[in-house]
């Protein structure tokens, strides 16, 4: 009786063994997918678009001919687009970071601008598109320039970097602020001798990774009018601008084929911009990890 | 332990002969510098810090032991009012440093804390060069030329004893440096302010005992110039240094005398069950 | 620091004074004494930071008044033209010739969303399990920051290769599979949304307390049973929550489904077919001629109001769900 019981054990024991066996390798599997599809992405760009890639392609301007276009003035749109992003969303967002981590009481009103803070990094790109489009292209009157697309932007990364400066701010030891306090200074002396400093690096990996996310964005862009083909580069705030991923949309959406690989040369474009500002943001927060 | 908790009933009606104490300590010519009266202290409901007077000699190292959670730190942090960086602390009662109410409105508590500087338990320096550690606080006060910054500089570091070992290493970051090392710069960081008063809280418990020698060693120079409180857990270290100890006991001020007197020849009972290692 | 004559104020000057007679030793306190009278700029800026800070902390709460109120004033524009009614009932979107029926444009966001949610969820769930139970730091070391930058990919690279590389596979195997369909911008935003549901469902499992499982192996289960009997049901609200969220970003995805679903407002379920989601729609009509002001133009709020009411609810769920979660432990 025990010996039968006994072997039944062993014998579904073994299937159990199997089926984790089985699990684990499918398990891995799934996971090897989402690589397998990144493997499968770089590969394809880089085989169509490699060959349209030169000096001329960075510098040129668009135009009619596949073999004469260029992204360059989606480049430079995209790098002063990012400038004017970077300088309003990161004084807001670390402003508002220091607000909510250092001086807000502990009331409705700063609850509520928490909780609103996550709801808004949960809203879709393009209804961000809407707000541009509604106050910065048409109530403030600025059109369909620079500057309404920077403000989108800035606003539609916002909460990125609130969240990533509260981090940063956060894991300012307190026993440094006690030694601020200890010597007679100031809470905003405090702040901005001591704390400010230290949370620096970690700010700064948080805005490159937000800026990065903004630079690959699309659809607030066309909503807020980023032309498709312009011939000058933006000279001023209220200028006509283009950014890389308005230039890749296009391209992409033209039926015949050489566009794709025009595209295509202007995804590696893109992506090399974004490895570029990842790794600065890796590098620094290698720098300064774990300092206190 | 049940002995103590019973005999803390008594303690309140003991707390009226405590000026009777005092000047019987006082026979020593010092004068004070800081006057504590009938200090009670609240975190939200809890209360902290029950009914304590005791008067800080001036250039003199008053040393304040206890148990853990005696309030001998709430204590200390009272003096220079950092203990108001919980915001939910109440307190009622004066304390006076050279005859001015430290909580009266017109008397700024970042005043206060040029006057009565800190140093902590765990080294804290900023992290940035040594240079700029001692420096700060003479810069957020406003001192922003590079001589005079440089002189100050130099003579804290002096004053903690530690010029000679970091004279040529005076941009390197704080961070660097060994444990001992980090607390003496921060102890220069606090004369940089030229206060009258230094508060330690416990500022040897983090380092090794050669560099806790060390720091003893300079705790005696200081005296020469500042006035010291010292909280410690360590009773040898308070013998060794201070010439007043207080001991506090769950919130209250359980005797405060000349430290001789309190190690060799304690009036309460529960001081000698604690200096004899009976508890705590 | 050189200090030019002109920025000098009294103070360094009377600290030259004091450095002259003074033996070269400047008296820090006697400073502190100065300042102390005088009420310094110093303390003015101590009252006006917190002020600017919390003006800067409105701007949050003012982009979303902003966002809802053009949502509704523009919405409310749009439905004195075209009635709320036969908008959110009618099944023909054709707005070029006045057809407002909004039915096939939510319909195929639900479609593509279906298709993503099919995709990401066992996929994303299979690499969480991977990842939190199977896999050892080195592997989890090298993965992460792969799947990291899978979601970092922008939208519009995905929708390319979309377009240009998974419609032209699945036809070759569903020949009648159109050069735009609901199928291959579905199973690319399922890619595009696996980390999410991957590392929000790894973070939830991580925090299952180890005890809960040593239980389960001291009794001689196998890791996979330890992984459905334990480790599923106790982080399973933090799997839902991300789920949710991740629907939600998918409902919310424009580009992918621009460039490869097609522009043809179509209510079908049918995914070999083209289909236009809202996002689309959107941006369709934003880069046509769309004059302001137009019935069109404030078609794009009604739109884009329904959009963002859908996203809301699946964040406030994802939020209540994650809430109840942390109360948990």
């Amino acid at each position: 009786m025990l010996g039968q019981n006994e072997q039944n054990i062993k014998q579904r024991m073994e299937g159990r063994v199997a089926a984790n066996k089985i699990s684990m390798v499918l398990f891995g599997l799934a996971t090897a997918v989402g690589l397998i599809v990144l493997v499968l992405l770089f590969y394809r760009v880089l085989t169509q678009g490699v060959g349209y890639l030169s000096l001329d392609y960075i510098l040129n301007f668009p135009a009619p001919y596949p073999e004469e276009a260029g992204i360059y003035a989606g480049l430079i749109g995209s790098i002063f687009l990012m400038i004017i992003v970077a300088v309003f969303s990161i004084i807001i967002g670390v402003s508002t970071a220091l607000y909510l981590e250092e001086y807000a009481p502990k009331n409705r009103f700063t609850d509520f601008i928490r909780v609103n803070i996550q709801n808004l990094a949960g809203v879709p790109s393009i209804v961000f598109g809407l707000l541009g489009l509604t106050f910065f292209v048409y109530m403030f009157n600025f059109g369909y320039t620079l500057l309404a697309g920077g403000l989108t932007m800035a606003l539609l990364i916002l909460p990125v970097i609130v969240v990533a400066s509260q981090e940063a701010v956060r894991s300012v030891p307190s026993e440094i602020k006690e030694a601020s306090y200890g010597m007679g200074a100031s809470k905003w002396q405090t702040i901005a001798r001591v704390v400010l400093p230290a949370a620096i690096p970690g700010i700064l990996t948080g805005a490159i990774i937000a800026l990065s996310r903004a630079i690959g964005e699309t659809a607030p862009l066309i909503i807020v009018g980023a032309a498709t083909a312009i011939y000058t580069l933006p000279d001023s705030l209220l200028a006509k601008y283009t950014v890389m991923p308005i230039q890749i949309y296009n391209w992409t959406g033209r039926p015949q084929e050489e566009w794709q690989y025009v595209a295509g040369a202007g995804i590696i474009i893109l992506l090399a911009v974004l490895l570029l500002m990842n790794s600065i943001a890796v590098l620094i927060r290698n720098k300064y990890q774990r300092r206190f | 332990m049940s002995k103590v908790m019973e005999k803390k009933t008594n303690v309140r009606n003991e707390q009226t002969k405590k000026p009777e104490v005092k000047s019987e300590v006082n026979k020593e010519k010092a004068s004070s510098i800081i006057e504590v009266n009938d200090l009670n202290l609240w975190y939200g409901s809890d209360q902290a810090l029950y009914e304590v007077s005791m008067d800080i000699p001036q250039e003199r190292v008053t040393a304040i032991i206890g148990p853990s959670g005696c309030g001998k730190s709430t204590f200390l942090k009272t003096l220079n009012r950092m203990v108001e960086m919980v915001p939910i602390v109440k307190t009622s009662g004066s304390i006076k440093y050279r005859e001015q109410d430290i909580f009266s409105s017109k008397f700024k508590q970042e005043y206060l804390r040029t006057k009565v500087g800190m140093v902590f338990q765990k080294p804290n320096p900023f992290p940035k060069s040594i240079y700029d550690n001692v420096a700060y606080g003479p810069r957020i006060h406003g001192v922003k030329k590079k001589e005079i910054l440089d002189q100050i500089v130099e003579k804290s570091l002096k004053g903690a004893a530690i010029w000679d070992e970091l004279k040529d290493r005076l941009h390197e970051n704080a961070y660097g440096l060994s444990g001992g090392q980090q607390q003496r710069v921060c102890i220069a960081r606090a004369l940089a302010v030229e206060p009258d008063v230094i508060l330690m809280d416990e500022p040897t418990s983090a380092l090794d005992p050669i560099s806790t020698a060390k720091v003893e060693e300079l705790v005696q120079e200081l005296k020469e110039k500042y006035s010291i409180v010292i909280v410690t857990h360590n009773m040898q270290q308070a013998a060794r240094i201070s010439d007043k100890t207080a001991f506090f006991l769950n919130g209250e001020l359980i005797e405060y005398a000349d430290t001789d007197n309190l190690f060799q020849n304690p009036q309460d009972k529960r001081t000698e069950d604690y200096i004899t290692g009976r508890f705590g | 620091m050189a200090v030019s004559p002109c920025l000098m104020d009294e103070r360094s000057l009377m600290m030259d004074k004091g450095l002259q007679s003074e033996g070269n030793m400047i008296d820090v306190q006697q400073m502190i004494e100065n300042n102390k009278k005088k009420k310094t700029f110093g303390e003015r800026i101590e009252k006006i930071i917190p002020f600017f800070l919390l003006l800067c902390a409105a701007v949050s709460v003012l982009t979303t008044l902003g966002i809802l109120f053009t949502l509704l004033r523009e919405s409310i524009g749009f439905f004195s033209d075209v009635s709320i009614v036969n908008f959110y009932t009618g099944t023909n979107w054709s707005p070029w010739s006045g057809e407002y029926g909004v039915a096939p444009l939510i319909g195929g966001t639900l479609l593509v969303t279906l298709i993503s949610t099919l995709v990401a969820v066992p996929l994303g769930l299979m690499a969480a399990i991977f990842l939190s139970e199977y896999a050892n730091d080195k592997v989890r070391r090298v993965i992460k920051p792969i799947l990291e930058v899978l979601a970092g990919i922008p939208t519009v690279v995905y929708g390319y290769f979309a377009l240009t590389f998974i419609t032209p596979m699945f036809q070759s195997i569903i020949p009648d599979l159109g050069i735009f369909n609901a199928l291959s911008a579905g199973v690319v935003v399922g890619i595009m949304i696996i980390p999410m549901v991957a590392s929000l469902s790894e973070d939830a499992m991580n925090s299952v307390p180890n005890a809960l499982r040593e239980g389960a192996y001291g009794l001689g289960a196998t890791k996979l049973e330890v992984v459905f009997k334990v480790v599923l049901p106790a982080a399973l609200s933090g799997i839902v929550a991300s789920i949710v969220l991740a629907i939600s970003r998918a409902i919310g995805e424009t580009m992918i489904v621009t460039i490869a679903a097609g522009a043809t407002p179509n209510l079908t379920f049918n995914p070999t077919e083209s289909i236009q989601t809202m996002t689309a729609f959107i941006v369709q009509a934003a880069t046509g001629d769309t004059t302001f002001g137009s019935t069109i133009y404030y078609s794009l709020y009604a739109v884009g109001m329904t959009l963002f009411v859908f996203t809301l609810v699946m964040n406030l769920i994802a939020q209540y769900i994650s809430r109840k979660f942390r109360e948990e432990y």
